[in-house]
């Protein structure tokens, strides 16, 4: 369970995580400034558990994986939007980092809101307003790839 | 027995390297790659995540490009770290393809040049960019650094089968107007997630009146709305481009597919080039287009202008950019960072006397790198200042502080407002 942070449409990777700091190759350290172009307070207060809240086509832009990572290592347990930019998808995906797809509760979740996530129906529990959402299933092959363990472990099964 | 499906272009390509005879919408498919790409950005964590894949090797020597480009030369000692462990890792795998500085250029003005991508070709690169090689009629897509790993390691990546937009493009554009225009005028029509998830094909009797350099600025910027490639039909222009970059270290077959008349498409843009007028982005988004009229009426004022980048970094943008600038001077007051793709771009300005024009013009003329245009080195904006570029991204902080602004425009309009001062048509210079 964790609190909700709320942002608008098409936030892009540029900031998530600004490319001045992509000479930064420790997730820990980069993690320091994951938002602080829209939100110069998130690094400070992102508690483990809390899940971001956005408008569509988020993740739009670079095809940093530095950007999925960055909220991973701060502890956001999910990414809740209507839609995402193609490559942030992929690597989302790709590093294991779970984002969801559903209108209702990217308009309805309010920042600060308590969320609860069952991970596996895609269940999205409001439980400041007691309300439950649904997210659109993972495609069956994007399933069977979580279950081998990601694309690291996929390839090194080849 | 399998009945004839009709298929767009893009769909033809990756069913020929899946092996399969045609494609569907939404289908998951394994594609056997041509080329696989990183920088010294995405390089370094691709790496990190190969060495997790337990492999010894990478698939094949020839077929793997690294080029140090973004914070090159080093802008900082980290800089210099990640561009050292991606030269290592390139030595130790004996990758054929990397450029160190010196013959590095903008990954996508380099490959093409290059000859490592061609018509036909399924490639991926560790670089959102990489949609530009669809100028040649391949498909290419931008993917993060764990998919480059993957692809250095077996030499394949997953895909779901995208469907397409059409855009039939008709006419001649008029003077001063480019494919950057075009490209512009497109996203503000469409939105910066207009074609998300979706192949962008262009086509149409308008292709024969666009350059290379004109397809290359608009394929480069598909992934402005929100594409997954953005693909030219191969035509003479193509041939004769693939005929003039020939390969020097690796064996490329270029592949014609052409779409199917009957192929399906999500939805078919009519776009007249004669009636595209010099677009501009205004901040900060590349879908928040004006045409140079409406800018022109708002006078508004610039600290910089940035001509260069993967978009608008070769040479008929420095053709058009020496044109504009040449008895000119930039105005007091506006910094003006000219930046050419590659060496050899470089060296073809130096002989044309390109060079002579910038420099005495006032302007900046900078060795390759994509510096600038995400806010890395070689011109940096301060809180408040106002860059017109010819880049491809304008997001909040892009090229700077938060609150500095970045216009998009084509060369023309960009050397025009160097030498104004403020936003300019480069017809009314």
């Amino acid at each position: 369970m964790g609190k909700a942070y709320k942002y608008g449409d098409n936030v892009d990777t540029d900031v998530i995580i600004p490319a001045r700091n992509l000479n930064i190759m420790d997730p820990v350290e980069l993690a320091t400034h994951a938002m602080e172009d829209i939100d110069a307070d998130f690094a400070n207060t992102v508690q483990s558990g809390d899940v971001i809240v956005a408008g569509k086509n988020f993740g739009s832009g670079s095809s940093r994986e530095h950007a999925p990572l960055v909220l991973k290592v701060s502890g956001v347990s999910a990414v809740i939007a209507p839609s995402f930019a193609r490559i942030f998808y992929r690597n989302a995906f790709n590093i294991g980092f779970p984002i969801l797809e559903s209108s209702e509760a990217a308009e309805k979740i309010d920042a600060g809101d308590e969320i609860e996530i069952d991970f596996k129906t895609g269940i999205i529990k409001n439980v400041t307003k007691g309300e439950n959402y649904e997210s659109q299933p993972l495609p069956e092959f994007m399933a069977n790839l979580i279950d081998k363990g990601g694309l690291v472990e996929y390839v090194k099964a080849k | 027995m399998s009945e004839r499906k009709a298929q767009t272009m893009t769909q033809k390509i990756l069913a020929a390297h899946s092996g399969h005879e045609f494609v569907t919408v939404g289908q998951f498919i394994e594609a056997d790659l041509d080329m696989v790409l990183a920088n010294d950005i995405t390089g370094p964590v691709a790496i990190r995540e190969f060495d997790k894949m337990g492999k010894s090797e990478v698939f094949d020597k020839e077929k793997i490009a690294l080029v140090p480009d973004h914070f090159t030369p080093n802008k900082d000692i980290k800089a210099a770290e990640n561009a050292r462990d991606l030269r290592a890792f390139a030595k130790d795998m004996g990758i054929v393809n990397y450029f160190e500085v010196g013959q590095m250029g903008i990954e996508h003005a380099l490959l093409p040049e290059k000859g490592l991508v061609t018509a036909g070709d399924v490639i991926i690169g560790a670089d959102s960019h990489t949609c530009t090689y669809g100028a040649l009629g391949a498909f290419s897509t931008g993917i993060g650094s764990t998919d480059m790993a993957a692809g250095m390691a077996i030499g394949k990546a997953w895909f779901k089968v995208p469907p397409a937009i059409k855009f039939v493009l008709s006419g001649e554009p008029s003077e001063w107007v480019s494919g950057k225009d075009v490209i512009l005028h497109i996203i503000g029509l469409i939105g910066v997630d207009g074609a998300l998830y979706s192949s962008m094909e262009f086509t149409g009797s308008g292709v024969a009146a666009l350059s290379m350099d004109d397809r290359f600025a608009m394929a480069n910027m598909a992934i402005e709305a929100g594409a997954k490639n953005g693909i030219f039909p191969v035509d003479d222009k193509t041939l004769a481009y693939i005929g003039e970059h020939p390969s020097e270290t690796t064996t490329k077959h270029p592949r014609i597919f052409e779409a199917d008349a009957d192929a399906s498409y999500a939805a078919v843009y009519e776009i007249d080039l004669s009636k595209v007028r010099p677009t501009i982005s205004f901040p900060s988004l590349p879908s928040n287009t004006k045409t140079v009229d409406e800018a022109e009426e708002l006078s508004i004022a610039i600290d910089q202008a940035v001509i260069g980048s993967c978009t608008n970094g070769r040479i008929e943008d420095l053709e058009v950019t020496a044109r504009i600038l040449s008895g000119r001077k930039i105005s007091d007051g506006v910094r003006c960072i000219i930046i050419p793709g590659t060496q050899a771009i470089y060296l073809d300005a130096v002989r044309k006397g390109y060079a002579e024009i910038f420099v005495e013009a006032g302007a900046v003329f900078s060795t390759p790198t994509c510096g600038p245009c995400l806010g890395g080195h070689m011109g940096i904006l301060a809180a408040g200042e106002r860059a017109i570029s010819t880049t491809n991204r304008n997001f909040v902080g892009r090229m700077g502080d938060v609150r500095s602004e970045v216009y998009l425009a084509s060369p023309s309009v960009a050397a025009a407002s160097a030498v104004a001062g403020v936003i300019t048509d480069p017809a009314n210079l």
